[in-house]
């Protein structure tokens, strides 16, 4: 099963290389993985797709704490979450398609971002599954390019402070 | 006074402020600037000039198991730190507390391939607990403060700090820190969960077939004398993980040994047939549980160790005990009832006269087989009182089945890496940390010629360390699974020796060869008797295998078991 992490960490030299070699020698099935800055100055936030059962993901949390500088680990796939996407897709449009396109990217609250003769860029952003259906329904005309972020996720409600482990968390009581 | 230092000097006063008295490790481009600054201003810092980096690793590892302090090693750029790796993944492997010190380039030539560069950091990244790559003097004493604490806190490990040229060179104020700012790195040691604990407690309350397993962690955390209450006051059987040998005394009534591939078969079976199962500080890696489905299929297993993301890695537990073994013992005691299991106790008492009635040792034979060796050095020491330091293969099975350990950290072995040629260089940083100790290398003549140049350090320290060879011409463990699963082709095991008695004369040890079992006993004692050291080339049969065996895939019931009857040798 598919889960969503959410990885809080250092933002050093290296951090990622880390993290992304851990990924690989543990044999973490990765499917997305996106990284950015916080609220917090010197913390980075990493969400990332991780494929598998409930032990291997105890193992992606567990082995990603012991990482010096990651600061805490929450997998956010049961709780009620804002998950978004960004995708910029390069379709293919002629003066035959393009306003049937339009019409599509207005259904979908996408907006163009660059024209030319042939085709066009549209940006979407949202939800996973709208993004998916919006690459489908572009696909019939002939999709030239595409770059997707991957997925950002985040709790929602009130919280506690995010960026660093909770006590529970630390002796992995709330792992078990 | 000024507190303009090089970073050089940065590096010795750290060291000399972690307290540190040794280092072990080899000159060279990169780091000239560390090494003359030692000589310059004369730090009460010894170093220790080996002849390979990797026995540096090794013996920085040796003594930081044997210590519980962290070992230091230092290597130049480049090839001085790649031949650290396998040292440095043995450490991990087995939680020993290691600094390595590395050399690195300038900055200036950093990442277009200079002389001796390597990514000593990328490189190191998979076998470290951390590491650093320092380009900016002034992170140095913060990151040598950091790799000091990241070591030997929590579950300890190897942490390797890359040092560029320049960045020796450099100056700027020191000043020592008094503390460490690592927001994502908690160790400090708790009991684990409360409700967790009653639970365990209510588990082993109501077993009528309990069993411990006792690995490293209690001896990390010094629970030793916790876990010897618990076992006593519920009359719980103790075995052991490899690493976790003389945790628990092996001549305890409760001690039942080593478990797993080379256990004794009732060991294995009392593993197999326990209704509760509490695993304290052992990974519960593969060489002990056999194929992990099959692992103790009878019992809940309740799975306590420090470190959360080895706690239900391997098999499916049913209880986990997250935190530090000696305060969660503590906790676990009062909850524990007071009883005996005298029918659990007469069953594995049954299992053992079998086992015992298989014994190699209890067979008349003239042939010189190693599992005799060990016992004869186990009667010489005063019954195991000194270090053994054993090398990987066959030897180190019969080692752990033959040499019953009563005192803790009275063993050091590569477990979890299985690195052949640890066993010289482990003893020779084992041995500086306990100067008056006496220690034994037990070595396979494969084994011990991957670092056999570290004689060479032995003889430079004077340092009083017994050699014994397990020598019987083969790469004896890679020989026996050849036996039992490649109808006897002997791919590549054969080993061509030296005389190892001229090899250890040539560095001016005194040595003897042995190939009659008569002469085992006086040939120890002529060993311990020489105040230095000394090396021992035992000539032993070829072709004995180590049983009981599981094999790969298999539970710990399917032992393959030693014949019957006074066959020494299998065919």
């Amino acid at each position: 099963m598919k889960h969503t992490m959410v990885a809080w960490m250092e933002d050093k030299p290296g951090v990622l290389n880390r993290v992304a070699s851990l990924f690989r020698r543990r044999n973490f099935n990765i499917e997305s993985l996106v990284v950015g800055h916080t609220e917090t100055p010197g913390i980075s936030r990493m969400t990332f797709v991780v494929d598998g059962d409930e032990k291997e993901m105890r193992q992606v949390e567990t082995q990603l704490m012991k990482l010096i500088n990651v600061t805490r680990v929450q997998d956010v796939t049961e709780r009620p979450t804002v998950t978004r996407e960004l995708a910029l897709i390069k379709v293919h449009a002629d003066s035959a398609s393009r306003s049937e396109i339009l019409q599509l990217a207005d259904i979908y609250r996408a907006n163009v971002v660059d024209v030319a003769l042939d085709c066009l860029v549209i940006q979407i952003a949202g939800a996973e599954d709208r993004v998916e259906s919006f690459v489908e329904m572009l696909g019939h005309f002939g999709i030239k390019e595409m770059v997707r972020t991957g997925r950002i996720a985040m709790v929602r409600g009130n919280g506690v402070k995010p960026a660093f482990a909770l006590k529970e968390e630390i002796n992995g009581e709330d792992l078990l | 006074m000024s507190t303009r230092r090089t970073g050089a000097q940065i590096l010795w006063e750290s060291l000399v402020a972690e307290g540190v008295n040794v280092v072990f490790g080899l000159p060279g481009g990169a780091t000239l600037p560390i090494y003359d600054a030692l000589a310059r201003d004369a730090y009460p810092v010894h170093h220790v000039l080996v002849t390979h980096e990797q026995g540096a690793a090794h013996m920085a590892d040796g003594y930081g198991r044997a210590s519980g302090r962290v070992g230091v090693c230092l290597a130049t750029s480049g090839p001085g730190a790649t031949n650290l790796i396998t040292g440095l993944a043995t450490a991990a492997m087995d939680s020993a507390p290691v600094v390595a010190i590395t050399g690195q380039v300038a900055t200036s030539l950093l990442g277009r391939d200079g002389f001796q560069e390597a990514d000593v950091q990328g490189i190191s990244l998979p076998v470290t607990k951390h590491n650093y790559l320092i380009t900016d003097i002034a992170d140095l004493a913060v990151a040598l403060k950091e790799a000091f604490y990241i070591a030997r806190t929590g579950r300890p490990g190897p942490v390797l700090v890359d040092i560029c040229k320049d960045v020796q060179q450099a100056s700027t104020d020191f000043e020592y820190p008094d503390s460490v700012n690592l927001p994502g790195y908690h160790p400090a040691l708790q009991a684990a969960d409360p409700a967790a604990v009653a639970r365990t407690a209510a588990l082993l309350n109501e077993a009528e077939r309990p069993l411990i397993i006792a690995g490293q962690g209690v001896l990390i955390a010094g629970a030793d004398a916790e876990l010897r209450e618990l076992a006593e006051r519920a009359s719980i059987p103790v075995a052991s993980s490899l690493l976790g040998l003389g945790a628990f005394p092996a001549t305890h009534p409760l001690a039942i040994g080593l478990g797993g591939m080379h256990g004794e078969a009732y060991t294995n079976y009392a593993i197999q047939e326990c209704d509760l199962l509490l695993a304290i500080g052992a990974r519960l890696d593969d060489r002990l549980t056999g194929a992990f489905s099959t692992f103790a299929p009878k019992a809940r297993i309740v799975h306590l160790d420090l470190d959360p993301s080895e706690v239900g890695k391997t098999v499916t537990i049913d209880t986990p005990l997250v935190g530090d073994a000696l305060l969660t013992l503590r906790a676990l005691l009062p909850l524990v009832i007071p009883r005996d299991h005298p029918a659990w106790a007469a069953q594995i008492a049954e299992w053992k006269a079998d086992t015992d009635s298989r014994d190699l040792l209890a067979q008349e034979s003239d042939v010189l087989a190693p599992p005799f060796i060990m016992r004869q050095l186990w009667h010489a020491t005063g019954q195991g009182d000194c270090l053994m330091v054993t090398d990987v293969g066959q030897h180190q099975m019969w080692e752990a089945q033959y040499f019953p350990h009563t005192k803790r950290r009275s063993l050091i072995t590569s477990g979890g890496l299985g690195t052949m040629g640890f066993a010289l260089p482990a003893a020779i940083g084992a041995q500086m940390s306990r100067p008056a100790e006496e220690v034994w290398v037990v070595a396979g003549d494969g084994g011990f010629q991957m670092t056999m140049g570290e004689l060479s350090t032995v003889a430079a320290e004077h340092l009083p360390i017994k050699i014994a060879i397990i020598n019987n011409g083969y790469l004896g463990m890679v020989r026996q699974w050849q036996d039992i699963f490649y109808e006897k082709r002997y791919s590549g095991t054969p080993l061509f020796n030296p005389d190892f008695a001229k090899i250890a004369d040539a560095y001016g040890i005194p040595a003897l060869t042995v190939s009659e079992k008569d002469d085992v006993v006086g040939a120890i004692e002529r060993a311990r008797a020489e105040k230095g050291p000394f090396l021992l080339n035992f000539k032993v049969e070829p072709f004995t295998n180590v049983y009981p065996m599981v094999a790969p895939g298999k539970s710990n019931a399917e032992m393959i078991r030693r014949p019957l009857g006074s066959e020494m040798l299998n065919d």
